[in-house]
């Protein structure tokens, strides 16, 4: 189940990420994908016989906050971009 | 200052038609990924069992911080030098914050006078039963960045970067600095053993090493989210 949602957000944030024209959607296109192979992984994690596999959630965890380094440090970089625009 | 890329000849029926391939090209990969996600065989337990036979060695009964702190020790001492170079690169990108207005409405400055204390005994709970249940580091730090946000919001965060920004800019830091002080001091060998390498906590003290450790990664964490948030770096108002 965690998989099919992981995969099919995957899939929506892989289409925002090609038909959005704007930086702001790119970003957010691109976390919508990221959320969907953090889902995957927890999904791979379970176990249905015993306690789930905590390599992928510490996985996991080290990439939701690299995810969200990478997110503000992008979204700095836009309103940079979007600056240099209206000054031209 | 988001600009829609615009259409030179207006064909709405190329973009139509553009949108459907590209639909189409989305759900082809996605039914790909589907099928490898549920063709490929389930590793029988994967790494837990490595993990489980092991753990008695960090002296946690966490598996996550163990495998976070210990086994893999490495990827998240790199992974806080990431979140110090994210703050890097958004202070020397940021244009300068504005001041800060206080907010106007009594309710926000009334939830951050609630939720704040709260927060920071909650940080503190969640770092100390990390060792043996869900928490930790990550999730204090977060907790803690929360509560900072919204005091940011209500103009009731103290400006630690104007204020004290060398004690600020140490704290930023104190993450990865701890990690590797501690990573390094691990190496000296004790009388009569061999030397140990990067991380390799002795088995007696690393429940202690990591606790010290993953409390100077919060404060690290909590800042350094603060100072994504602001996306700029803070400067002394100018009348």
């Amino acid at each position: 189940m965690f998989a099919v949602a992981g995969v099919a957000l995957f899939g929506i944030g892989c289409m925002g990420l090609l038909r959005s024209g704007t930086d702001l959607r790119r970003i957010l296109a691109l976390n919508v994908m990221g959320v969907g192979v953090f889902n995957v992984l927890i999904a791979t994690a379970y176990d249905p016989a015993g306690a789930s596999d905590p390599v992928p959630h510490a996985l996991v965890i080290t990439g939701i906050v690299v995810a969200v380094s990478a997110t503000a440090f992008a979204l700095v970089l836009a309103r940079a971009a979007g600056r240099d625009e209206d000054a031209d | 200052m988001q600009t829609e890329r615009k259409d030179p000849g207006g064909k709405a029926g190329g973009q139509v038609f553009l949108g459907l391939m590209l639909g189409l090209a989305a759900l082809a990969l996605v039914a790909l990924l589907g099928a490898a996600v549920f063709m490929s065989e389930p590793e029988i337990g994967g790494l837990a069992g490595d993990v489980m036979a092991n753990i008695e060695t960090t002296g946690l009964a966490n598996p996550v911080t163990a495998v976070l702190l210990d086994f893999r020790g490495y990827d998240t001492f790199l992974e806080l030098v990431v979140m110090f170079v994210a703050v890097l690169g958004v202070w020397s990108l940021g244009r300068p914050l504005p001041p800060i207005v206080p907010a106007p409405t009594p309710v926000l400055g009334l939830a951050v006078r609630l939720i704040a204390p709260i927060s920071v005994v909650f940080a503190g709970y969640l770092l100390w039963i990390g060792a043996t249940e869900a928490g930790g580091a990550f999730q204090a730090g977060a907790v803690l960045a929360g509560a900072g946000v919204l005091a940011f919001c209500a103009g009731m965060m103290p400006d630690f970067e104007i204020r004290q920004p060398l004690l600020h800019r140490v704290l930023l830091a104190l993450g990865m600095t701890a990690f590797l002080a501690i990573g390094v001091m691990v190496m000296a060998a004790e009388p009569g053993q061999a030397a140990r390498t990067f991380l390799d906590y002795p088995d007696a003290l690393g429940k202690w090493l990591i606790l010290a450790i993953e409390t100077a990664a919060m404060i690290a964490i909590a800042l350094t989210l603060l100072a994504l948030f602001q996306g700029a770096r803070p400067q002394r108002r100018t009348f």
